[in-house]
């Protein structure tokens, strides 16, 4: 290998962890906040590019539809609560929230989709529509037992994974896609070629991670997250809702999410079923992390991403033997070095 | 569940069970005799995941990748070499054991969410080998794999390849039953949770989850063999983490506490599946990958809904039999009980330090043989920390513990226990859906020696028999005959602290360790525990009780040693101590 | 009826049950605690008081009646119950460890802040005032505090969220007498800003002089109650809990 590959396998390497990282993050977030495991991260990445390519392509995405039918069956879920509760009166409100958002983002993006968008404001509308997945499925699937045990949380996660790969195909077509480069420009640095596409892809990363540390950093809303992060009986008496906690952290999540499939989507085909493998490789990036550090996670997955990246030139055959393999170590060094409460188990 | 119940449901559903099962073949169209070989298959490995995931509490999304490894040896070994399937099944157990190992050793002492996360990890490396390696045959895999010889009759028709498959089957559900009831497998249960308990009592908890995840796999490798010899043609699709995922979803659905389950969980979503994969396509009018989707949704909504699965739900419905009384039988032999010179225990300068904060500051006592100490001192004062360092919780910082003139400070709790220290909880640990009596009889584990082949096959009954007979001796030692058969969770808190005294008097020590016994007891309990106290004292029983109630202590104990701030504050006689001020000071709360 | 329940009584509990599974804790409890009075629950180690806090605070199921500010408040979850002003100091604090002290005091007023009351600002101060080394430290992480800094810092959170009734579990627990003297002076001080407090405690002593009316719980059973003077006299609580005459309670 001269100095040219490698420079160009770091080159893709550092992209692609760059968005493993951001996946990492969101993998930290939720499970610090909500305790899950949350394996479905990948198919909201390949939500992402399948909806912009659908954009491109000037069609609905077919994430209006998905969007839709889950607003009704949050709605209905809110509806059942408020009724069983006894707490009619909150009933509009709730509604308005979990079913008129969703629908109203729906509505408009089903709108604006008819139109020649340009290309920033496709970026756009496909955010807005996956991240509204995010509070959705939070409150479908994981709201009711969020006082669960991490396992059963996990299973759940694998549940929602499977669910969510069958709609992709539904809405999406069996079909992948790709979508254009941001760029197509690229300069030699030191008989290096660099393409822009890539260092866009890796400062939109950085951007996010210094917006998310300001974030939790600075607001209160961030400080009520960590808050509930690091202790939830005591997020609990200061009058901050598990509920509350656990959607925002899917929304924020989501965000990163959709942001990765967007990222993601000039650097590879994506097809309604490959988030899995994508998720699992943030996964490694969190694991390193130990769930728990955002900067450990971050470089964790940049980690995962160069691997992957001379894996993939040495045998490619067998580069996700090799990223995988590599998780167990990792999993055991972290596992032994945390200290558990049987109870969890 | 129950171990004094013969039969796990009613004469009837036995025999409608057998019915059905050789039924099937004799009279049902091909269609469902296939579907009945897959539940077959499938149910061989949920078993393996009820026992390692409903019974042990170690999660594996993994197991396909066993099923594969089974599988695909047959298949390699049977076209390229033409040896024999039945050398294949012997080879494929033999991989499967040092993968299993391999993975075991590396894996299960993770623990929280790291073991199953890590399975999925390997599941996919296995996974992509299979598809990835040339003389597999890569992702279109081997085909025209023999069929099964058996007494020379070729098993090429699936009617009578279900017969195979389903004694298989069987067979392992006879065993896995036979393990939950013996020696092993009590520790096996306790293995969910209870791991500290149980390593109170003798058990090596991270060799016995290795031995219980080989089983499983060895299971697993079994199903895939079979597999493998009724398609005669693998690649490496079915091996897959998704179904990796599936066979733990057959034993959640099932129920996975109970053997059972595997069985109840494989038809229900073998037969779901196929009933999704018909009429969704028609019902949606268009064809594609609907019954993911309706499955996944299914996964949540049971989670959601009904956690424990199908069976828990069947049981109820089924006639429970009245156990029997527990026979009398041969007493398991007794330890050397020699009184040596000097004290039982001797405390010397132990020390605890947790970071900047020292919780037990050179304390130092004996406890010698036949009477009752107390440890008493206020909230905080550290008397858990010194429980714990005795009991080889807690390793010591520095300091000695010496027990019948032998060192033992910073010892791991098993063998701690070997030696002749029982203890109870603060928080009772017994495992609540299992009877008094075997809760009781997990310990005496030291003073058996079955192991999981011995108990698969009822090899270890003679033992057994000893082993119940002893603890229902500690269960009408402590006053408890008349719940000798209920489960342990449905006896009130006083109760349940009874039932740890004779689990620890089970294990026949020379040393009681009693964590605050007291706390949470209504007046009636508190002196019913002060009588037993008394009664086993009279039996020549040494006591260390640790308590904060000083009532209680009052009346029981011979001599007493007060602890506040990690120091000894005084020690004499209780009458002594309740006239110390310095004591009263402390222990009050002075203002 | 109402009204006359909302003037003489900020929480009401009407035979009060709670259950972990089959084991039940909290046996038929009656207790009441009137606007601007310090009431205190003192007994024995697992007697159940630290149980009857979390159930009337909403954190578990219960049978039985708790009125609060006089409405029911059994439906209401946690965060509506901190909401109207009644806060809990646990056992064991339950602080952000690793996050500042200033940012553990912002987040007590959580629920202010969103509403945006703007009075949360003068709140800090007054807290910062009332514990002055809680300002001293106030960029520290409250992980890294002393046992006695943190019950401070857990009970500046709590009246960061302007607390109508103020429940604190075992205050004085695992503190050094000093400690626990400065503890109960801030208590006792709290009463003249018209705070109510339900002071559940294991040092009966401290507790009773500190508070207007107590009830001695014993095994999930209420065995006694009355105004702190005269429990204090009771022969029966000055053997068991007040260490006199604990000779002759012995024998």
């Amino acid at each position: 290998m001269d100095l040219q590959i490698f420079a160009l396998l770091v080159q893709d390497g550092v992209t692609n962890g760059a968005v493993y990282a951001l996946l990492a993050l969101a993998l930290v977030l939720v499970f610090a906040v909500t305790r899950v495991i949350w394996i479905p991260s990948g198919e909201i990445v390949a939500y992402g590019t399948l909806t912009l390519a659908g954009l491109q392509a000037g069609k609905s995405p077919g994430t209006v539809g998905l969007l839709a039918g889950m607003a009704v069956v949050a709605g209905s879920f809110e509806v059942y609560a408020c009724l069983s509760r006894g707490e009619a009166h909150r009933m509009p409100r709730q509604l308005a929230l979990w079913a008129g958002v969703p629908l109203a983002i729906a509505a408009a993006s089903w709108w604006l989709a008819t139109f020649e968008l340009p290309f920033w404001a496709q970026i756009l509308v496909t955010l807005a529509l996956v991240t509204a997945l995010g509070p959705l499925l939070y409150r479908i699937a994981y709201q009711p037992i969020a006082e669960a045990s991490v396992l059963v949380l996990l299973i759940v996660s694998v549940g929602v994974h499977f669910a969510l790969t069958g709609l992709g195909l539904w809405f999406f077509g069996a079909e992948g896609s790709r979508t254009p480069p941001f760029s197509a420009a690229s300069f030699e640095l030191h008989g290096v070629t660099v393409s822009v596409q890539s260092l866009l892809v890796v400062a939109t990363s950085l951007a996010l991670i210094t917006a998310l540390y300001l974030f939790f950093g600075r607001t209160l809303t961030g400080k009520a997250l960590r808050a509930t992060a690091l202790n939830r009986t005591g997020a609990r008496l200061v009058g901050i809702s598990p509920d509350l906690a656990g959607a925002l952290t899917f929304t924020l999540a989501a965000l990163l999410c959709a942001f990765s499939g967007v990222l993601i989507g000039p650097i590879t085909t994506v097809y309604y079923d490959s988030g899995f493998l994508v998720s699992l490789k943030g996964f490694v990036g969190a694991i390193i992390g130990g769930l728990v550090s955002y900067p450990l996670a971050a470089a964790g997955a940049l980690f995962v991403g160069l691997i992957e990246a001379f894996a993939s030139f040495w045998a490619s055959g067998f580069k996700e033997v090799i990223v995988f393999t590599l998780i167990v170590p990792v999993l055991l060094w972290r596992s032994l070095t945390t200290t558990h409460h049987e109870e969890d188990e | 569940m129950s171990s004094g119940r013969k039969l796990p449901f009613g004469a009837w559903g036995a025999a409608a069970f057998v019915v059905l099962l050789v039924g099937v073949p004799l009279v049902a169209p091909q269609f469902w005799v296939t579907l009945g070989n897959y539940i077959g298959l499938y149910s061989i490995v949920a078993l393996g995941l009820v026992l390692l995931t409903g019974v042990a509490g170690q999660t594996s999304f993994g197991q396909a990748a066993f099923v594969g490894l089974g599988a695909y040896t047959t298949a390699y070994l049977a076209t390229t070499y033409g040896v024999s399937p039945w050398i294949n099944l012997l080879v494929g157990l033999v991989l499967t054991t040092l993968l299993a190992l391999f993975n075991g050793v590396l894996t299960l002492p993770m623990r929280g969410h790291y073991l199953p996360l890590a399975t999925i990890a390997w599941g996919i490396s296995i996974y992509f080998m299979f598809g990835n390696v040339d003389f597999l045959g890569g992702h279109t895999g081997i085909t025209s794999i023999p069929a099964l010889n058996l007494f020379g009759l070729e098993l090429r028709n699936e009617r009578y390849y279900y017969y195979l498959i389903w004694a298989i089957a069987l067979a392992a559900l006879w065993t896995s039953n036979n393990l939950l009831d013996s020696r092993p497998g009590r520790a096996i249960r306790a293995l969910k949770g209870q791991g500290q308990m149980a390593e109170a009592f003798g058990v090596d908890t991270v060799r016995l989850k290795i031995v219980v995840f080989v089983y499983a796999a060895l299971l697993a490798s079994v199903s895939g063999w079979l597999y493998a010899h009724l398609q005669r043609f693998v690649n490496p699709s079915p091996f897959g983490i998704n179904q990796g995922i599936e066979y733990l979803f057959m034993a959640v659905v099932g129920g996975a506490g109970s053997v059972w389950g595997a069985v109840i969980g494989a038809t229900l979503i073998t037969l779901a599946k196929q009933v999704l994969q018909d009429v969704l396509p028609t019902l949606l009018g268009r064809s594609g990958n609907f019954e993911i989707v309706v499955f996944g949704i299914l996964m949540v909504v049971v989670l959601q809904r009904a956690r424990e699965g199908v069976w828990p739900w069947l049981a109820r419905l089924l006639p429970v039999r009245e156990p029997p009384p527990v026979p009398a039988a041969e007493p398991l032999a007794l330890r050397d009980r020699t009184l040596l010179a000097g004290p039982l225990l001797d405390v010397r300068a132990a020390r605890k330090r947790f970071g900047g904060l020292i919780a037990v500051n050179d304390l130092s006592f004996a406890i010698h043989a036949g009477e009752i100490l107390g440890l008493i001192g206020p909230n905080g004062a550290g008397k858990s920390t010194m429980f714990n360092l005795i009991s080889g919780a807690l390793p010591l910082t520095s300091g000695e513990v010496v027990f019948r003139g032998e060192s033992i400070g910073s010892r791991k709790p098993f063998a701690i226990a070997r030696r002749g220290i029982g203890r109870t909880f603060q928080h009772v640990k017994l495992i609540p859906q299992m009877s008094v009596l075997d809760n009781v009889a997990l310990g005496a584990y030291l003073r058996g020696d079955a192991g999981v082949l011995r108990a698969a096959f009822k090899l270890d009954r003679a033992e057994e028999a000893r082993t119940k007979a002893e603890a229902a001796r500690a269960i009408e030692r402590v006053g408890l005959g008349a719940h000798t058969h209920a489960a342990a969770g449905s006896l009130p808190l006083g109760k349940q602290r009874i039932v740890e005294i004779a689990r620890a008097l089970a294990a026949d020590p020379l040393l009681l360790l009693l964590d605050e016994p007291a706390a949470g007891l209504r007046f009636l309990e508190k002196q019913e525990l002060a009588a037993l106290l008394r009664q086993l004292r009279a039996a020549g029983m040494t006591v260390l009780l640790v308590e904060h109630d000083m009532d209680f202590v009052m009346g029981v104990t011979d001599r007493l040693v007060v602890m506040d701030f990690g120091e000894k504050l005084a020690e004499g006689l209780p009458a002594e101590i309740q006239r110390n001020p310095v004591v009263l000071e402390a222990y009050l709360g002075g203002i | 009826m109402e009204s006359d329940a909302a003037v003489t009584a900020l929480l009401e509990v009407r035979g009060l049950h709670v259950a972990y599974g089959k084991v039940e804790a909290v046996h038929d409890i009656s207790l009441t605690v009137a606007p601007g009075t310090i009431v205190t629950v003192i007994g024995p180690n697992g007697a159940g008081k630290t149980t009857l806090l979390s159930a009337v605070m909403g954190f578990l199921p219960v049978q039985g009646d708790v009125r609060y500010l006089g409405a029911p408040a059994g439906a209401l979850s946690v965060e509506q119950r901190v909401a109207r002003g009644l806060i809990l100091v646990p056992e064991r604090r339950e602080l952000f460890a690793a996050m500042s002290v200033a940012d553990n005091l912002e987040l007590g007023a959580f629920q202010r802040i969103r509403r945006g009351d703007r009075g949360w600002r003068d709140t800090l101060a007054e807290v910062y005032q009332r514990f002055p080394r809680l300002k001293e430290r106030r960029d520290q992480l409250a992980g890294t505090l002393s046992g006695g800094e943190r019950q401070m810092l857990a009970m500046g959170r709590a009246l960061m969220g302007k607390p109508t009734l103020l429940m604190l579990d075992e205050p004085s627990l695992g503190l050094a007498p000093l400690i626990v003297r400065e503890i109960f002076r801030i208590i006792a001080d709290l009463r003249s800003t018209g705070v109510a407090i339900l002071l559940v405690e294991q040092n009966a002593r401290a507790a009773l002089q500190v508070a207007d009316y107590g009830y001695v719980l014993e095994t999930g059973e209420l065995a006694l109650e009355g105004p702190s003077s005269e429990l204090a006299a009771n022969p029966r609580v000055a053997a068991t809990y007040l260490g006199r005459g604990v000779a002759a309670a012995g024998s």
